[in-house]
């Protein structure tokens, strides 16, 4: 898996890009998030256009990271899911707890 | 390029979560040479990846010296996947179901519901040696396609 970050006024978007999955993307994803609430960015933007998939543990990973956010009192919501990622976000009923946006102005704005 | 009926894979893998992408590329290379759809293959591969990653995670608890033993059987309407460990087994009516409310924010448990979601029908049980076999079949039948994601 592979990340991009920036910073929109406070908001910080990751991009990321590959596969979300054992032992290598769910890691990585933690720790990106992890990173973000130590620089003090409790507003998380979670960009998925690039990622092609994500299992069960990239899931798991994604839901957890949800969790620390919302309780250190931030927010993380999903930007651009790919149409299997949706699908999958469906199947696990996950659709029903993250906040998905289409696109980054509607991200940004759904912060506000 | 020639289409084959049936293709057949035996791979044992060590407990390295690496592994995962080997046995992920061997299903790839057989769904590609009988020619099955690459959104099939997708599926498929998402469930494959469950049934090794639970073996090396909650079977072989990633013991390196244990082995993970992977049969494919591939054919253009179907396809099967048997997954065996050397684990202590485990009770599988002890897996909650990850879509009940209580449990959707827990960060584990969706290996098996990924595999069940994806394959047409999905079996457990005990293998000699006392692991656990997982063994799953997609049907790719006309009239199965539309029913199965």
């Amino acid at each position: 898996m592979k990340s991009e970050i920036r910073d929109v006024d406070d908001v910080r978007i990751i991009e990321l890009s590959g596969k979300i999955t054992i032992g290598a993307g769910d890691v990585k994803l933690r720790e990106l998030v992890e990173n973000a609430l130590e620089n003090g960015q409790k507003k998380i933007l979670v960009d998925l256009a690039g990622v092609t998939a994500i299992d069960s543990s990239g899931i798991g990973e994604m839901v957890a990271c949800y969790t620390t956010v919302t309780k250190r009192g931030g927010q993380l919501k999903l930007l651009r899911l790919s149409p299997k990622i949706n699908d999958i976000l469906h199947v696990t009923q996950l659709i029903t707890v993250f906040d998905v946006l289409d696109n980054v102005q509607e991200g940004l704005a759904a912060f506000k | 390029m020639s289409v084959h009926s049936t293709l057949r894979a035996h791979l044992v893998l060590s407990s390295r979560f690496g592994n995962v992408e080997v046995a992920e590329r061997a299903l790839v290379d057989l769904c590609d040479q009988v020619g099955l759809d690459r959104d099939h293959g997708y599926w498929l591969v998402t469930a494959l990846r469950e049934a090794v990653a639970n073996a090396i995670r909650h079977g072989n608890r990633q013991d390196p010296d244990r082995l993970v033993v992977a049969d494919y059987r591939v054919e253009p309407t179907e396809v099967t996947i048997r997954v065996e460990d050397e684990g202590d087994g485990f009770d599988i009516a002890s897996v909650p179901d990850p879509t009940d409310p209580g449990h959707l924010l827990r960060p584990s448990g969706r290996g098996i519901f990924y595999m069940r979601q994806f394959m047409s029908r999905v079996d457990f049980s005990r293998a000699p040696g006392g692991g656990t076999v997982v063994e799953m079949t997609r049907c790719f039948e006309p009239e199965m396609k539309e029913s199965a994601r």
